[in-house]
């Protein structure tokens, strides 16, 4: 952990950083409810291949999505894969499945910046900002892009 | 000295304030929704002094105490008709079914006691 | 007083509550008259219900309340007394009031006033109802003493200074005693007659009250007594002398004596009344002087009171206390025999109590919880093998059994009625009616019908909707009614049951129906369909859902707010629901909502297909069977049937309706389960074993996904593992379009 983690100015976001299809993502801090391991999901009928169902936590149901499908990214081994982050999209917590979590970061909000305008890249939509710590690319999620698109699949 | 009271009106809440006021004044009260219910525990108890509202479903306020004077032993009990109006025309009609006297709603509580006081000591 | 102020504060919420019920029974009333289902007795409850509002906001000093209450009680007084019917506009007129007795309420529920100028208008109607009398009764009321004396009327009356002629004289109350209070003190003569007796009046009571306020001797008259052998017990022979203290006025003695006007003798000097004490006692009316002989007569209905005690009357009260001679202050006197022991009963308040609906949820989660803890704790036992009659076994169901009950109450704290919400709607017909000048009748069943609270709040937007929409856009003109040959009014039926475990709610009218060749051409034209698709009518009908779709050519007052039916959809899936349409041209159109319980428990049974448990509503399914090859038909290429007694049932393989796995070659010795449907219909579904018959907690899915076919809710097994509740209708619904086609092409 770097020494950021205790304070974060206002001019500073702080960020859960976690691994994800051998990439580092990360999400802001005050998304995140609670990081669990991972348990046996009920997978839910007729739902897209990146929902891996739903867990029982504390009583609550919870959906669990598979970052690294949602992502489009290569899966690891189903053992490789075994912290579940909660995170709350909008009022409704959601659990993102990740292969490891890696840090706490404290990221000046100057360096966030935009990513590129790469439309062929699949995974585009779902990053928000990207910044560099230690020299790894950080690519920071846009949690709400990352949910089911429920009108789309409605219609 | 202690009254035990019966107190029958169909609105729960100016039952409510009845038993308050009485239940303040040392009384001992039994609440009735109506005239049927209040002949019904007529039946087995006895009180110094009987309190009715006059409309009521089942049995209204004329009818009960016609049915409590029908009775022989409640031939002289004491009953006090409350009522929302203040109409000659109907505190003469509650003294011909035989009302002893009557209390104004929304009731003063001291006013309300002070008329038990004339009717049942 | 002022240790009262939480129990008048209760009271005071008690009293909003019961208006709740005093209000609803007032549009019951107004209903049936309205929908000429009334007998004699609706009148009076209606009344009632306005009485006893008016009553206890008398109470909490809510005078606006009071003030409509007393309007609208006084023209209802008027359908009473048979001088008003209530038809037409005298009708609507009260409904009206109604709504404004509602609206009154609210307001002062949250310490507010209604701006008058929202409920003028119905005010000055009901006052021309009742023939502007009011005035005049009000005014009656606080008439102060009117002084009269008559000969032979025994009229409370003062005297002023001289007696007049003819009545017996104070007996020298002057003298003796009297002398103490010097000339300021007071003088009253008074006599019973037999009826004061017969109410259940008695003079001592009178005089000690009096004596509380003054000093007062008093002087017994036997002049009067005949002998034993001419004496009528059930007359008073005795008159009475008193002497009050100067302290004492005429109002404060004309308290006292107020029941007793009419019923005796009654004369007295005293000083004046001090003009302040006047304004100080406003609830106490004093009688106006007016004689009129009915307020003396006796019970029998016998015309005025004759002072003689030879009324030839038989002796009614032989226990009347008038034989009691004695005037001592302390004679303990009471007024009615003592039948038996004396039973103080001290009475308990309103059983009721208001509690945050917060409170009551965290309390239903909890039990929740336990419910699931519970059924964890007892797989745990079953896994280590106890003997069947180990203590901890017997204990563990006893445990169960109380969790039950414990989980039932509190889901019953939950659970009310639709009939206020059915009101409401009542109430919504009646201004939408007449936003579009028709005649609406709204005919309601099942209000008896109860679901959570939670949905009955969350169903009041979309329900208000779809009657605005019947009334508006169902409904036809009271012209095209009547070139049709329908009555003249229209009719909108709302209704609430439960069915196979949900609880459906339908909307219909005998309106036109549904202009299905228009609602047609009017997607096409929002491009919502092609031009060339082909639609079944009840795709058609289904094409009112979608978003951006409104039917009216022209916006009425109504439509055109921006809602569509697309809304109502939304909201009634976000609770679990479904919606339906069925529509007849000429006849009408019927929206149904079909909701689940979600009472938070069911009666589940665990299944298991494709190695995953899941749990059916017990309610639906009729029976189970093991599946023997005799049973099995084939239908088309891919259809298997299942035989059963009465007919075939289209067979489904749970595991593969849910995505699970692919189709089976056999289902032979598999488990069906014979699903009853809403629609009658019936359809077994085949699962690899039934695991337990147990109740469930049911745990919401999040809109996360949007809705899943087939899927209702979830919830939590013993082993903390999360098992789907299904729903099969929504399965069979969705049967890959193999078996058969959604029931909702229920139109013709």
């Amino acid at each position: 952990m770097t020494d950021q983690t205790t304070q974060a100015p206002h001019n500073h976001v702080e960020l859960l950083s976690f691994r994800v299809g051998e990439q580092d993502y990360a999400a802001d801090i005050m998304s995140v409810r609670e990081i669990r391991g991972w348990t046996r999901a009920t997978p839910l009928p007729h739902s897209p291949a990146f929902v891996r169902g739903v867990i029982n936590i504390r009583g609550t149901v919870l959906p669990v999505l598979d970052l690294a499908d949602r992502l489009g990214l290569p899966q690891p081994d189903e053992g490789g894969r075994n912290v579940i982050i909660v995170v709350e999209i909008g009022d409704e917590p959601v659990g993102l499945l990740v292969e490891a979590v890696s840090d706490i970061l404290s990221v000046a909000t100057g360096e966030l910046t935009p990513p590129p305008d790469i439309a062929a890249d699949q995974g585009r939509t779902f990053v928000r900002a990207l910044t560099i710590v230690n020299d790894q690319m950080i690519r920071v999620l846009d949690l709400p892009a990352v949910l089911p698109d429920v009108r789309f699949e409605a219609a | 000295m202690s009254l035990s009271i019966l107190a029958v009106d169909d609105s729960q809440t100016i039952r409510n304030m009845l038993n308050m006021t009485l239940t303040d004044a040392g009384f001992s009260t039994r609440l009735a929704e109506d005239g049927l219910k209040g002949l019904e525990v007529l039946e087995n108890n006895s009180f110094d002094a009987i309190i009715t509202d006059i409309n009521m479903p089942n049995l209204d306020g004329f009818g009960f105490i016609d049915a409590v004077r029908a009775q022989e032993r409640f031939r002289s009990i004491p009953i006090l008709v409350l009522t929302t109006e203040v109409a000659p025309e109907l505190k003469a009609r509650a003294r011909d079914a035989g009302a002893t006297g009557w209390v104004v709603k929304p009731f003063d509580p001291p006013k309300l006691v002070r008329a038990l006081q004339l009717v049942a000591g | 007083m002022a240790d009262n102020t939480d129990a008048m504060a209760e009271i005071r919420a008690s009293f909003f509550t019961e208006c709740e019920e005093l209000l609803e029974s007032l549009q019951d009333g107004l209903d049936a008259v309205w929908n000429e289902t009334s007998d004699e007795e609706t009148i009076n409850v209606i009344f009632r219900a306005v009485h006893s509002v008016k009553g206890g906001a008398g109470a909490f000093g809510l005078t606006q309340l009071v003030d409509f209450a007393h309007r609208y009680e006084t023209a209802l007084d008027e359908v009473r007394a048979g001088k008003l019917v209530p038809e037409g506009e005298v009708l609507k007129l009260f409904f009206r009031a109604a709504d404004i007795l509602s609206d009154l309420l609210q307001a002062a529920k949250e310490d507010g006033e209604l701006d008058p100028a929202t409920f003028e208008e119905v005010l000055s109607g009901l006052a021309a109802l009742a023939g502007g009398e009011e005035e005049e009764e009000e005014a009656l009321d606080f008439q102060p003493l009117i002084l009269d004396i008559g000969d032979e009327t025994p009229q409370l009356a003062e005297l002023p200074g001289e007696l007049p002629p003819g009545l017996p004289p104070l007996s020298g109350p002057a003298e003796g005693e009297g002398d103490a209070q010097g000339d300021s003190g007071g003088h009253i003569y008074f006599a019973a007659e037999k009826e004061l007796f017969l109410n259940g009046n008695e003079p001592l009571y009178l005089f000690r009250a009096l004596a509380d306020l003054t000093e007062l001797t008093s002087r017994c008259n036997m002049d009067d007594l005949p002998d034993l052998s001419d004496l009528d017990p059930a007359v008073c022979h005795l008159s009475w002398d008193l002497t009050t203290g100067a302290d004492i006025d005429a109002a404060a003695v004309a308290e006292v004596f107020e029941f007793v006007e009419g019923l005796c003798t009654f004369r007295h000097r005293l000083p004046e009344p001090e003009l302040p004490e006047l304004p100080a006692l406003p609830e106490l009316p004093v009688l106006p002087g007016a004689p009129d002989t009915a307020v003396g007569a006796g019970a029998d209905g016998e015309p005025g009171v004759a002072p003689a005690p030879d009324a030839g009357a038989p002796p009614q009260a032989s226990d009347a206390p008038a034989p009691k001679l004695s005037t001592d202050q302390d004679a303990k006197a009471p007024a009615a025999p003592k039948a038996g022991a004396q039973k103080p009963a001290p009475a308990k308040p309103n059983p009721t109590i208001r509690v945050d609906l917060e409170r009551v949820d965290r309390l239903v989660n909890l039990v929740g919880e336990l419910v699931i803890n519970q059924a964890m704790l007892s797989q745990s036992v079953t896994e280590v093998d106890m003997p069947p009659n180990a203590a901890i076994t017997k204990g563990l169901d006893e445990f169960m059994q109380l969790t039950r009950s414990l989980q039932d109450s509190v889901m019953r704290i939950r659970a009310q009625p639709v009939k206020a919400l059915f009101q409401r709607m009542g109430r919504i017909v009646r201004e939408v009616a007449t936003e579009v000048n028709k005649n609406v009748l709204l005919k309601t069943e099942g209000e008896t019908t109860e679901v959570d609270k939670t949905v009955i709040e969350r169903l009041a937007d979309p329900l208000t909707h779809m009657i605005r929409n019947a009334v508006d856009h169902g409904l036809e003109s009271t012209e095209a009614r009547l070139a049709a040959g329908k009555p003249e009014r229209g009719t909108v039926t709302l209704t609430a049951g439960h069915r196979s475990g949900r609880v459906v709610i339908e909307i219909s009218d005998d309106g036109a129906g549904i202009n299905r060749p228009k609602v047609r051409q009017i997607a096409i034209d929002k491009k919502l369909i092609e031009e060339t698709a082909e639609l079944s009518d009840s795709d058609i009908d289904m094409l009112l859902f979608m978003p951006g779709f409104s039917t009216a050519s022209e916006v009425s007052n109504l439509s055109g707010r921006g809602v569509g039916m697309d809304v109502v959809k939304t909201a009634i899936q976000a609770l679990g629901g479904r919606v339906s349409i069925t529509s007849t041209p000429g006849q009408g159109t019927c929206f149904s909502i079909s909701l689940p319980l979600t009472l938070a428990v069911l009666d589940g049974m665990v299944v298991e297909a494709a190695g995953q448990a899941l749990v059916l509503p017990l309610n639906v399914i009729e029976e189970t069977m093991t599946v023997e090859a005799a049973m099995l038909g084939e239908m088309g290429r891919e259809t298997q049937v299942l035989r059963i007694r009465e007919g075939f049932a289209p067979l489904l393989d749970l595991g593969t309706e849910m995505g699970f796995r692919t189709p089976l070659e056999s289902y032979l010795d598999h488990v069906a389960l014979l699903i009853a449907h809403e629609d009658g219909s019936r359809s077994a579904l085949v699962v690899d074993r039934i695991v337990d018959q147990r109740q469930v907690v049911i745990k919401g899915l999040q809109n996360t996904f949007g809705q899943i076919p087939g899927v209702a809710a979830a919830t939590i097994l013993g082993d903390g593992q999360i098992a789907l509740i299904l729903d099969p209708l929504d399965i069979t619904m969705n049967a890959s379009g193999r078996t058969r086609q959604p029931s909702l092409s229920l139109a013709g």
